[in-house]
């Protein structure tokens, strides 16, 4: 069973969407218990970084999040939540992946919201197993994880080069939304379900 | 770099697809759902969905069919027609769509843009206009283009973006239907105003003319109705010539 976090993360019926097109049978909770038996874990997230961390706070799910051992996706700011901190309020995060979340500055050439369709360059391991070099995948965020050793997959916008997706250990985590992004998003998904 | 867009446009009407020429004369082309996962597995980046019908016989939006289109397809979509509060945006967001677009209520009360902003992002929010030249004044229009507005375009679109729109979607009334290419230069002249992207729309007859809308008018995406549902184009081919063109495309 993949169990999807509901923490109040604002709207996840894409995610659920992507899901069940894929065949996966999910669950929606918030039940650490359910969460820890879960075979693989999703954190979604959208909106503010700051307001979604506190809505995981009063759920009492930081450490049961840190506790899991089998694979976990965070998605957008599912992913950030997972980082050391983000300026996006500022608030500390769950400290996962070894890096910090900034906001983008805006220029002529580079856009804020960083929203759209984009190419993914030095991807690695599984999860982007059989996934043609360069493929677009679709972003919305106007904050970003900077690179790091946990960085598994790239991207750029306005000069930036930023993580495009992390991972340490068992955790997973992707910038954009592979759940809006064409067959390339579901082969990303696919392969996470099948770690 | 983030790619420039195609984006088809499914004008709906009673849960079907309809196109008209300069919104006259409608006629039905097909099953909304199954259109737009035919075109997202042809390549397209978004769709627009747009009930037709709201805002001129004040019907309710289509929250059912949103539903279903977002069950069924992959990529982001925009639903508009009729969204005249933040609740029918909220009813829309929950149904499963990325993005909604306003115009004529947006009009009528320029803070529903704010508020639906504040409320779910600014990346939530498309600011659609239809307006028309009138003695060399582009004047935007209400209510599936019948009623004139003395709001003029690029005025409008400046506001739009202070109180918080994501994209501006400008269609040209003058050239939408006619198959002769887009408004470039209104294009061109957006785009250097405004900082939030820019969606072309009204024109498309052609490849060049998509190819020029996204270089000489520097929109960020160009949107299409009839040119696609027809099958004029195909959108893996404009695509393909569009990255030979080297225009950046997902491919």
């Amino acid at each position: 069973m993949i169990t999807i976090i509901d923490y109040g993360s604002g709207n996840i019926c894409s995610v659920e969407n992507a899901l069940s097109r894929l065949g996966a049978e999910y669950e929606l909770t918030a039940d650490p218990a359910r969460i820890l038996q879960a075979d693989k874990v999703i954190l979604p997230g959208v909106g503010n970084a700051a307001a979604a961390m506190e809505n995981l706070r009063e759920k009492g799910l930081c450490e049961v999040v840190r506790s899991i051992r089998r694979p976990v996706l965070g998605i957008c700011v599912g992913m950030q939540l997972m980082c050391r901190s983000s300026e996006e309020g500022p608030v500390s995060c769950l400290g996962i992946f070894d890096t910090e979340v900034k906001r983008f500055v805006e220029t002529p050439d580079a856009k804020v919201p960083h929203m759209g369709w984009n190419s993914l360059g030095n991807t690695e391991g599984k999860l982007f197993k059989g996934l043609p070099k360069e493929s677009f995948v679709y972003f919305v965020h106007s904050y970003y994880a900077g690179l790091c050793p946990d960085t598994i997959a790239v991207c750029s916008h306005g000069g930036v080069m930023f993580s495009a997706a992390l991972r340490y250990e068992n955790f997973y985590g992707t910038q954009f939304h592979p759940e809006k992004s064409g067959t390339a998003g579901e082969l990303i998904l696919s392969n996470f379900l099948a770690l | 770099m983030v790619a420039k867009r195609i984006i088809p446009c499914l004008d709906v009407k009673d849960g079907q697809v309809v196109k008209g020429i300069n919104f006259e004369g409608l006629r039905e082309v097909g099953d909304a759902v199954g259109m737009g996962v035919q075109y997202a597995a042809d390549g397209a980046d978004e769709l627009v969905y747009l009930d037709i019908s709201a805002t001129r016989e004040g019907r309710n939006t289509f929250t059912q069919l949103v539903r279903r289109i977002a069950a069924g397809i992959n990529i982001p979509f925009t639903v508009g027609g009729g969204i005249a509060a933040v609740e029918d945006a909220a009813r829309l967001l929950e149904a499963g769509a990325d993005k909604i677009s306003v115009n004529s209520a947006a009009i009528a009360d320029p803070s529903l843009i704010s508020r639906i902003a504040e409320k779910y992002g600014s990346q939530f929010v498309v600011v659609a206009i239809d307006a028309k030249c009138i003695d060399g004044q582009w004047r935007c229009t209400t209510h599936g283009g019948s009623r004139l507005t003395g709001l003029e375009l690029f005025s409008w679109a400046l506001e739009a973006q202070e109180r918080g729109a994501g994209e501006i979607l400008f269609t040209s009334m003058d050239h939408d239907g006619t198959c002769a290419g887009y408004a470039d230069e209104v294009y061109a002249r957006l785009s250097d105003m405004l900082s939030i992207p820019i969606i072309a729309s009204g024109g498309a007859g052609c490849v060049e003319d998509i190819r020029r809308v996204l270089t000489e008018g520097r929109a960020d995406a160009a949107l299409a109705a009839s040119i696609f549902h027809y099958g004029q184009i195909p959108i893996p081919g404009l695509k393909r010539a569009l990255k030979a063109a080297n225009v950046n495309v997902r491919l």
